[in-house]
């Protein structure tokens, strides 16, 4: 599947917001990069077996962290002061969820590497 | 290149990283690179989007002030996650990933309202900075709004759902009972109609926020009453759609703030939840919708007394000493009790103890073994067992015929036979453990009390069948010291 996923998923998610597009066309691209990624998702996470479902749920978590970057763009631009309080907020509770996720799964996967005698 | 064309490579090298780690969690040594990879994308992602434009604009503007205070939060988040991470005990990862699912969905709910908060107060105002008047002019309202209300619907759900799981899995007292009112459905129905009108009326006036903040008012409301009536067998399946939720609120919120780097991360996180979740589903013979709303049912009440009368045999540990003093292959099938009597250890002393007389052991593991997919494989590697020594059930099944002894710990329906010869069993057709094919079965179990299914388990009165009636830890170590002492 990687072999020909993969290459439009990179082609659509490259498309940066593009000056004068239309509402429409905007919301299908991210719609298009939406569906590849689910796939993709499907694709990777099928294969990975039960006894690490665990470490790949925790570490899965960490990963939708990743509101933080949109919470560091509304926070640092400090465009309305009530909009900067939320985003503030937003970047507490996103970097709880990624630097949690990320630590405790580490600390999963170590017990599952004990250190060689 | 222009700078946001940078951006814009740096968020898609994070999301290939992304792609890459979830590749690697194939297998234990690998994954550990896969997470490292993970954690170096979302860092690459996160010092593009400080060098975002509206966050430089800011910058040059006016001084390092936004940054600063990003910089503050993100500390304060990064040092209560890391305490939270290395603290938390491996028996309580379901509530932990409960809890830490909860934050990224209220994120992205605060993210959404954020943003819809400056774009429409700039369109409002017209004297705001240029970059947000100009994108509020371009905003697909439509899409822009329908994005904005999806993402505070589905965070708001998952934040509350979580919290609400959080204080099942610590069984606080409050949460102990599931909530079986049987207005319920009603209940959900009427925040179902709320939801709708409120998204529809945003779609309609997306500069009326309080719409947005009613929106996440019901959808909190409605992650409670959904998640409150789930009784504790179905908690796995719970954690996994709420791991899905948080990955789909992130995905939302990258429509919200046109950003390809959340759609990307965030499906792949819905993807995988979604999978875990019809997994759970199949390994626990349940529907998905069985779960959500039909609670647990009526408990057919078939007749314990037909099923045990005279035919269960009760042994003590000394006898199953020296059973196990002549067994070759001895097969440990650890359940969720084992889990709640914490008795991991003592098991690995019990499999130590046996291997020095060379006997081989192995372990069981049923998928829904334990309170959250997977997690009886973590509770049996922090006792330092080897991974190669737990076996997943369709590895392990065709063996029991050659298995001497196998162990049956706080397991139940897993292992209940009914499931494949009687077609009217309510647990007919799932997925089981094959126990009862082994020469011998010993179970330790309090009492003959059934399991979450509420029925009786013939495995228990067949005639390879030895039941050991003792608290799951305490029976363990008598065990041991049985065995050393013989």
């Amino acid at each position: 599947m990687h072999s020909f996923l993969l290459p439009a998923l990179l082609a659509a998610s490259d498309a940066a917001p593009v000056a004068g597009e239309d509402p429409a066309s905007r919301f299908i691209r991210l719609l298009t990069v939406f569906l590849l990624a689910m796939w993709v998702g499907f694709e990777v996470i099928t294969k990975v077996p039960q006894r690490l479902h665990t470490p790949l749920t925790s570490g899965s978590n960490a990963i939708s962290g990743i509101t933080a970057v949109g919470a560091i763009v509304v926070a640092g631009a400090m465009a309305t002061r009530f909009g900067t309080l939320l985003g503030f907020l937003a970047v507490i509770l996103a970097m709880i969820n990624v630097v949690g996720g990320f630590v405790v799964t580490h600390r999963m996967l170590e017990m599952f590497n004990p250190k060689k005698k | 290149m222009s700078s946001q064309a940078w951006i814009n490579l740096a968020y898609l090298a994070a999301s290939m990283l992304f792609i890459v780690a979830f590749k690697l969690m194939t297998g234990p040594r690998t994954a550990v690179r896969g997470n490292y990879l993970g954690a170096a994308g979302m860092a690459i992602a996160l010092a593009a989007a400080c060098c975002e434009k509206p966050v430089v604009d800011r910058l040059s503007a006016v001084g390092p002030g936004g940054l600063v205070w990003v910089g503050i939060a993100a500390v304060i988040g990064s040092v209560i996650g890391a305490l939270m991470a290395i603290k938390y005990p491996m028996t309580g990862m379901p509530q932990m990933v409960a809890l830490l699912n909860g934050f990224g969905g209220a994120a992205s709910t605060l993210v959404a309202g954020a943003e819809l908060w400056n774009t429409t107060s700039a369109a409002v105002a017209g004297d705001e900075p240029a970059a947000l008047a100009a994108r509020a002019l371009v905003a697909p309202w439509t899409q822009f709004a329908i994005a904005t209300a999806l993402t505070g619907l589905i965070g708001a759900v998952t934040f509350w759902g979580s919290l609400v799981a959080f204080a099942k899995l610590e069984e606080l007292p409050q949460f102990k009972k599931a909530w079986t009112d049987p207005n319920r459905h009603l209940i959900n129905l009427g925040l179902a109609g709320a939801t709708l009108l409120l998204v529809w009326g945003l779609c309609a006036n997306p500069h009326w926020t309080i719409l947005y903040w009613l929106l996440v008012i019901v959808g909190s409301a409605l992650g409670c009453t959904l998640t409150m009536p789930i009784g504790g067998a179905d908690m796995p399946v719970v954690i996994c759609l709420l791991n899905s939720y948080s990955g789909l609120a992130a995905a939302a919120a990258g429509f919200v703030i046109d950003n390809a780097v959340l759609v990307i991360a965030g499906s792949l996180v819905g993807a995988s939840g979604l999978i875990l979740t019809a997994i759970m589903c199949q390994a626990m013979n349940r529907s998905l919708v069985g779960v959500l709303f039909g609670g647990l049912g009526t408990t057919i009440a078939a007749n314990a007394d037909d099923v045990y009368a005279g035919k269960v045999k009760s042994v003590s540990a000394e006898e199953i000493a020296m059973l196990l003093e002549g067994a070759g292959r001895v097969v440990i099938v650890p359940g969720y009790g084992l889990a709640v009597a914490q008795a991991q250890h003592a098991v690995r002393e019990l499999a130590d103890a046996l291997e020095k007389r060379g006997t081989t052991v192995e372990y069981a593991i049923h998928p829904v073994a334990g309170r959250m997919p997977g997690h009886m494989n973590v509770l049996l590697a922090e006792a330092d067992i080897p991974y190669e020594k737990l076996r997943e059930m369709d590895d392990i099944n065709p063996t029991f015929p050659e298995t001497d002894v196998a162990i049956v710990i706080g397991a139940n329906d897993v292992v209940n036979p009914a499931a494949r010869t009687d077609p009217k069993s309510p647990i007919a057709g799932m997925p089981i453990l094959d126990v009862d094919k082994a020469r011998t079965v010993v179970v330790v179990k309090r009492s003959l009390s059934p399991g979450f299914a509420g029925i009786p388990n013939p495995l228990f009165a067949a005639d390879n069948t030895l039941m050991y009636f003792a608290d799951g830890k305490k029976a363990i170590l008598d065990l041991t010291a049985a065995i050393a002492k013989g």
